[in-house]
């Protein structure tokens, strides 16, 4: 039974692509076979982050238009066999996007993989909602900032009204919490809300936290989804996220300050 | 809205064969009773009403009670009190309680008569009985919501109490004809007792609203709420056309 989960959170910038990026190498990296699809059409941006570029010649549009097959679209992950990419178009715009036309893309998606992750454009409007009509789960991605977690909040109403799940009044989207950009000593030093605060202004289950950290940027640039830094810190968070995605049961990383190692304590920082 | 977003979906699984498909369906709405046929009293009286901020009855559709100005029913131009309605953003759709001269009139104004609903006798029965009688009368339905009300996000409960097992976040909006009950914590903007229920009351386990308002009266709360109530139950009612917010 294949799956398709959005990546949204409403606000832009956050992490939704670095995201989308790293949890489908995730699945894919344990032998699910995944696509990760780029809702933004006209800011086309996750084939950068997988390293792909280069190597889109259709894209999402030419799909939905029906001037290429998604054969000919999907584009297969270098490192791993099970990972593809449908990358957006660049020069389009979202009206190229029409609920059925999606939704005939994802049902023949659905025939031979088993997670379709959707990497939602930021916003509340078309494109967005488009993202997630379809979709059996979410990751809702949130910064630890109050305007952060209230377009959160704006796009899990959106997720619990306007998805094909509620209209036609079946079981709700599943939805997860994912926290990016958490600094445990900024939230120390309160200029940061914490895990807590957030989870009771959205009350939702919290899936994962992903540590502020220079690697992300790095991977981002060199196009490799952070996931595969198994060195860093943000790597390993993804990998526990899609751990507890996949129904294992893994402690939370990377909330506390780091205390400050021995030598670094004797001679000062 | 929601109604339009079914449709859409609707279109998608349905293709249909003919152009078009007439059904019956049973709709709720709104009545306008005139006590009156002056015609700038009317539209004083509406303003003042659609003033208060509450905008449920933008593009409401609505049919005109005339049972109570029968006898006056020549002086009335409905005409140019639809015309005034449509100004004001409501869409009147037909009229009811129609002697055999206003029905002429309504149907040359290019309004349905209505039939059915509350008869002449019943409805001259009502206008003369006591305004409190008929909110206890109307006050019965409760709505239970049992999720979170997400920001952006509007809860109507319709003749009766709204119940929250949830939190309000902010930015939405919960909106009741009786008294608004919060089993978590109200941060976004309640009003109760919008159908002229002064005697309404709003109640949360944490009490942390943006704007509070009963039967009209509102207050924005920009400061925090009072240390002795941050995050505590308490209770907000109208006194002398106040908000009063009190511990539970």
């Amino acid at each position: 039974m294949s799956k398709v989960i959005v990546v949204t959170s409403g606000k832009g910038g956050v992490g939704k692509t670095t995201t989308s990026a790293s949890f489908a190498a995730g699945l894919a990296s344990r032998g699910h076979r995944t696509v990760v699809i780029d809702f933004d059409i006209g800011l086309r941006n996750l084939d950068l982050v997988m390293g792909c570029e280069r190597r889109v010649v259709y894209d999402f549009v030419n799909v939905i238009n029906e001037e290429a097959s998604l054969k000919q679209a999907l584009i297969r992950d270098k490192v791993d066999n099970n990972l593809y990419i449908l990358p957006a178009s660049q020069t389009r715009d979202k009206d190229a996007l029409t609920q059925d036309k999606v939704g005939k893309v994802i049902g023949e998606l659905r025939e031979s993989f088993d997670y379709i992750v959707c990497d939602s454009p930021a916003g509340i409007e078309k494109g967005a909602l488009m993202a997630l009509f379809y979709a059996d789960e979410a990751l809702v991605v949130t910064n630890p900032e109050i305007s952060s977690v209230r377009d959160s909040d704006r796009i899990l109403g959106m997720l619990a009204a306007k998805s094909l799940r509620a209209i036609e009044g079946d079981e709700p989207i599943k939805e997860h919490l994912v926290v990016s950009r958490y600094s445990p000593e900024r939230v120390q030093m309160g200029e940061m809300l914490s895990l807590d605060d957030i989870q009771e202004l959205l009350g939702i289950n919290l899936i994962g936290v992903i540590p502020e950290s220079e690697e992300v940027l790095q991977a981002s640039n060199s196009g490799v989804p952070v996931i595969r830094d198994e060195r860093s810190k943000s790597g390993q968070a993804y990998q526990d996220m899609v751990a507890r995605f996949l129904g294992e049961d893994v402690p939370m990383r990377f909330l506390e300050v780091e205390k400050k190692g021995f030598f670094s304590r004797i001679f000062g920082a | 809205m929601k109604e339009q977003e079914t449709a859409d979906v609707g279109s998608l699984h349905h293709q249909r064969t003919s152009a078009v498909e007439l059904k019956g369906t049973v709709f709720t709405l709104p009545v306008l009773k005139l006590h009156s046929t002056d015609l700038d009293a009317i539209e004083h009286e509406l303003k003042v009403h659609l003033a208060r901020g509450l905008n449920f009855f933008r593009h409401a559709p609505l049919v005109i009670d005339l049972a109570a100005v029968e006898k006056q029913a020549a002086e009335l131009d409905l005409a140019a009190l639809a015309g005034i309605l449509r100004r004001l953003q409501l869409f009147t759709v037909g009229v009811r309680n129609a002697g055999p001269w206003a029905a002429e009139r309504a149907v040359a104004a290019g309004l349905a008569v209505l039939k059915g609903g509350v008869t002449k006798e019943e409805a001259k029965e009502k206008s003369s009985a006591e305004p409190p009688v008929a909110t206890e009368v109307l006050r019965r339905r409760t709505r239970i919501i049992h999720h979170p009300v997400r920001s952006g996000q509007q809860i109507y409960a319709k003749g009766g109490d709204l119940i929250i097992l949830s939190s309000v976040n902010v930015g939405a909006e919960v909106i009741a004809d009786g008294n608004i009950h919060v089993y978590g914590s109200l941060r976004g903007r309640a009003f109760a007792g919008v159908a002229e229920d002064t005697g309404a009351r709003i109640f949360a386990q944490s009490m942390e609203p943006e704007l509070a308002a009963i039967a009209g009266n509102y207050q924005v709360f920009d400061e925090p709420v009072p240390s002795s109530l941050q995050g505590k139950p308490a209770q907000i009612y109208l006194e002398e056309e106040q908000l009063v917010m009190a511990p539970l």
